[in-house]
């Protein structure tokens, strides 16, 4: 038999990361583009890493509402910024799993060899969305765009009605069900039976973890301001329990709505980027190794047709990830489950301590059991900095990579995505 | 760069104005770029007393493709050629009556001197002279320097430099920078050398390349024109700034290809964290510039607790906890490491209003004097540099007519630019500066302020 050409594989290193502040809808970002913010955050982590000048094997990163014009976003971000010129780069899109997904596709060509080093991110603006017109105003503009004399333009132009002009805003809507996915989180609240209390609970806790970690400058390496803002405007140091109580439910009908804007994501502007690489090319360089990403996994629900709620694939995800590399649940010293809304990562940890739906939905013998929740999302998650779509993912792995590393080698943390469309991104990290 | 004054002073105008109202005439000064010779124009090099560095002077003005011209002879230079450097040594001086000599020879020679010209008297440093007589002639070298300093017109400095038995070797590198554009703002100084094992400088042009440099504050203004220089001398910056000026510490570190690095230098862990940093990316620092300070200007009795105390640990502390924590760490401080401090003129003249900010910075000069000795042990230097009034962000926010005062009373008549005050850290930061150890040297075009 031939000999494998297959290379050996190697596991991608985890050197660091850099993101801006994150910024509410329509705040301090409202004027600046997805190019500018993905710019500037390359730019920070060259900066932090005395990039100037080199070329990376390949930048991935992408954005989930994206104008016509930034087909190429992150190449032309990559030219923009003091990175090399020569540096490739190429968009990925899987909405709100985009920044991890492009940290998986960088951690796979480093370690099948393919590069040495490679920066992940992903950026998102819902302040500077794209517009479109209306469907039939488009047509006609098609049309009026391909006709060749004047009386075919006037006739063109004779069918727009009044009606078109209104333009089209992106929603943060699901395509299929029309529901937006505070709606859709609001249903899988309600079969869960996740109740207001805990879900404001767990909110409170993001953000004072997030304030105190903050303080304790663990950030400095992993964030650098932007148009003035040095912190995520989001972020509320004295949130407590009490006042998010105060706050009407937005999603969800009647008695049973338990969902608020202080126990969900508000609309959030951002970019996030980390940089992996071969251990070699890290020592070669003489920067750290934080750690290593060690395997993931994608999944996706049906939740038009199969009865499964839009945010809950991760918990299939988990489970195959975990087999696959003979862990258990509880064999993690740190937890990142991103918090879209309180109610999501608390329906994730029930449906995995509930012995019913692991036997029925996931097909395993036992529930894969309960999480230490001190061990969850230590330094806060998405309630308390905000979510840019495409960017939380590069925020929870550089965060969870420096966790890793500050509490020594062969520590072990868990990433659950959860992503519009039924989809979720889940990974492995050691340090 | 002129301020508007100078380039009113200078106009056709502004001349026949200010000459017949006799006010003030700043030039456009002659400051260092890559490339430049030393001088514009050829050194006359005379002596009064015995002189016994004249060989020395003349060998590193040769070296430095100068031309050096004796005043007996004036050879090697032609009829009326202005002069870009007059050097007296005035080692050896046994008693006044052997001052004559420094008149007879400085006096037609200063007449020849090119605007942005410098003076430089070499003399014995007037400790431990050995008898009255000596120490007097030595210490009047000080009032001479100073004066001639207020005397001269155009640009031109003047300045001293304290040369010690057995310190010979460690004067190329002073006479270089004091002659150079480099000291385009260091005016009416005395500078007293140790003795050393002087390493020559790699390459002239880049006299720190293939070494690290740390520079605190290096965002903006003075910090980030310190973080310029030694990036165009040839170091890799390691450009530190509080979290909150990220964005534009990223900028300076992308401009010169240095590194950024977030930290607010009063926290507690900030020696280990920069140390852990320096060591694990870089195997270590060769220049640390101590540059990071802020004021929080009250009268005394009117000045919280918060307003010292913030000051206190910034300007002072800081420079002590972090320059403690490389000494103590294995590996830390390269061989040969060069620690620039920054202290500031109202250290040593005082200010109102800055009783926190004047203590602290005089504090820096008292650190750097006592830590001197065991710097030199490693064969490192620790010295500080004090600015004057240098135009900053900060100045252009000062009242009109305090800041025009400000600029002007100073022998240069105008104020200093931030290079001014990043050339002088480059040139202590440099191998060959071995021997300038303890120093304070102040950046203040010769300020009436404490002078």
């Amino acid at each position: 038999m031939a000999q494998s050409q297959q290379p050996a594989t190697r596991k991608a290193a985890i050197v660091g990361g850099n993101r801006i502040p994150f910024a509410r809808s329509n705040s301090a970002y409202a004027q600046a583009s997805n190019q500018d913010m993905l710019t500037a955050t390359l730019d920070g982590l060259v900066a932090r890493f005395g990039l100037q000048g080199e070329s990376v094997g390949e930048v991935v990163a992408g954005a989930v509402l994206k104008h016509a014009r930034d087909f190429n976003l992150t190449r032309e971000s990559v030219l923009g910024s003091k990175l090399a010129a020569t540096t490739p780069a190429y968009d990925v899109q899987q909405a709100c799993g985009t920044g991890l997904e492009a940290a998986i596709l960088v951690a796979n060509k480093i370690a099948l060899g393919q590069i040495e080093s490679g920066i992940a991110g992903g950026v998102d603006t819902t302040s500077d969305a794209p517009l479109a017109v209306s469907e039939d105003l488009r047509r006609v503009l098609i049309s009026l765009n391909g006709a060749k004399t004047v009386q075919e333009r006037l006739k063109a132009l004779a069918r727009i009605r009044p009606g078109m002009i209104a333009p089209e805003m992106p929603r943060n809507a699901e395509p299929r069900t029309g529901l937006a996915m505070g709606d859709h989180a609001a249903i899988t609240a309600a079969e869960w039976e996740i109740g207001r209390e805990e879900q404001d609970e767990l909110a409170a806790r993001s953000h004072r973890s997030m304030a105190a970690a903050y303080d304790r400058g663990f950030f400095d390496d992993l964030v650098t301001p932007f148009l003035g803002l040095t912190r995520d405007n989001n972020l509320r140091p004295d949130s407590s329990v009490e006042k998010l109580a105060t706050l009407k439910p937005v999603f969800g009908t009647g008695e049973g709505a338990t969902m608020t804007a202080g126990n969900s994501t508000p609309l959030t502007d951002g970019a996030s980027a980390v940089l992996l690489a071969s251990d070699e090319w890290a020592e070669a360089k003489g920067l750290p190794v934080l750690a290593h990403l060690v395997d993931a996994q994608t999944a996706a629900v049906d939740y038009v047709h199969g009865g499964e709620g839009l945010l809950m694939a991760p918990v299939y995800a988990v489970p195959v990830l975990l087999a696959r590399n003979g862990l258990t649940l509880q064999d993690f010293d740190f937890y990142e489950i991103h918090e879209a809304f309180a109610s999501t990562v608390l329906a994730t940890m029930k449906a995995w301590e509930d012995p019913a739906f692991c036997k029925e939905k996931l097909g395993l013998d036992a529930p894969l059991g309960s999480i230490d929740r001190s061990k969850l999302n230590v330094h806060g998650s998405s309630l308390a900095a905000g979510h840019p779509f495409a960017a939380t993912g590069g925020r929870i792995v550089a965060s969870l990579a420096k966790m890793l590393h500050e509490a020594g080698p062969g520590k072990r943390g868990l990433i659950s995505i959860c992503a519009a469309g039924g989809q979720g991104v889940v990974a492995i990290l050691e340090s | 760069m002129a301020d508007w004054y100078t380039t009113f002073a200078n106009s056709g105008v502004g001349t026949t104005i200010t000459k017949q109202l006799g006010l003030p005439r700043p030039v456009e000064l002659r400051r260092y770029e890559p490339g430049q010779p030393l001088l514009p124009g050829p050194v006359v090099v005379g002596s009064a007393g015995q002189g016994r560095l004249r060989d020395t002077v003349t060998a590193v003005l040769r070296d430095a493709g100068v031309t050096v011209q004796s005043p007996v002879t004036a050879d090697g230079g032609t009829d009326g050629e202005k002069l870009g450097a007059v050097v007296l040594d005035a080692t050896g001086l046994t008693g006044p009556a052997d001052l004559a000599g420094a008149h007879d020879f400085l006096a037609p020679a200063l007449e020849r001197l090119r605007s942005s010209g410098r003076v430089l008297v070499l003399a014995d440093p007037p400790a431990a002279a050995g008898s009255p007589a000596r120490a007097a002639a030595r210490q009047a070298v000080d009032g001479l320097v100073r004066s001639i300093a207020k005397e001269l017109r155009g640009g031109s400095t003047a300045n001293a430099v304290f040369v010690p038995e057995g310190a010979e070797e460690s004067l190329a590198a002073p006479l270089r920078f004091f002659l150079s554009g480099r000291s385009a703002y260091v005016d009416g100084q005395l500078l007293t050398l140790s003795a050393a094992d002087v390493p020559a400088n790699p390459d002239e042009e880049k006299p720190l390349a293939g070494k690290v440099a740390v520079v605190t504050g290096a965002a903006r203004g003075i910090g980030a024109a310190i973080a310029e220089v030694l990036s165009r001398d040839g170091a890799h910056v390691v450009a530190v700034d509080v979290p909150a000026a990220g964005e534009q510490l990223a900028r300076v570190a992308n401009a010169i290809g240095g590194t950024a690095v977030a930290l607010d230098i009063t926290a507690e862990d900030a020696g280990p964290r920069l140390v852990q940093q320096l060591v694990a990316r870089h195997g270590g620092v060769d220049v640390v510039v101590h540059n990071a300070g802020i004021t929080r200007d009250k009268l005394l009795v009117n000045m919280d607790a918060a307003r010292w105390n913030s000051v206190m640990a910034v300007n002072l502390q800081a420079q002590l906890d972090i320059t403690q924590a490389l000494l103590d760490a294995e590996g830390a401080l390269k061989p040969g490491a060069r620690i620039v401090c920054v202290s500031s003129q109202s250290g040593i003249a005082g200010n109102r209003g800055q009783t926190n900010y004047a203590a602290s910075k005089a504090g820096v000069i008292g650190m750097v004097r006592a830590w001197a000795p065991e710097f030199a042990e490693r064969d490192a230097t620790i010295n500080a540099v004090a600015p004057g009034f240098i135009v900053t962000e900060m100045t252009a926010k000062m009242p009109f007519g305090t800041r025009e005062i400000g600029s002007r009373i100073n022998s240069l008549q105008q104020g200093g630019l931030p290079v001014d005050v990043a050339e002088t850290i480059a040139w202590l930061s440099q191998p060959a500066s071995a021997g300038v150890n303890g120093q304070t040297v102040r950046v203040c075009g010769q300020s009436l302020l404490g002078a």
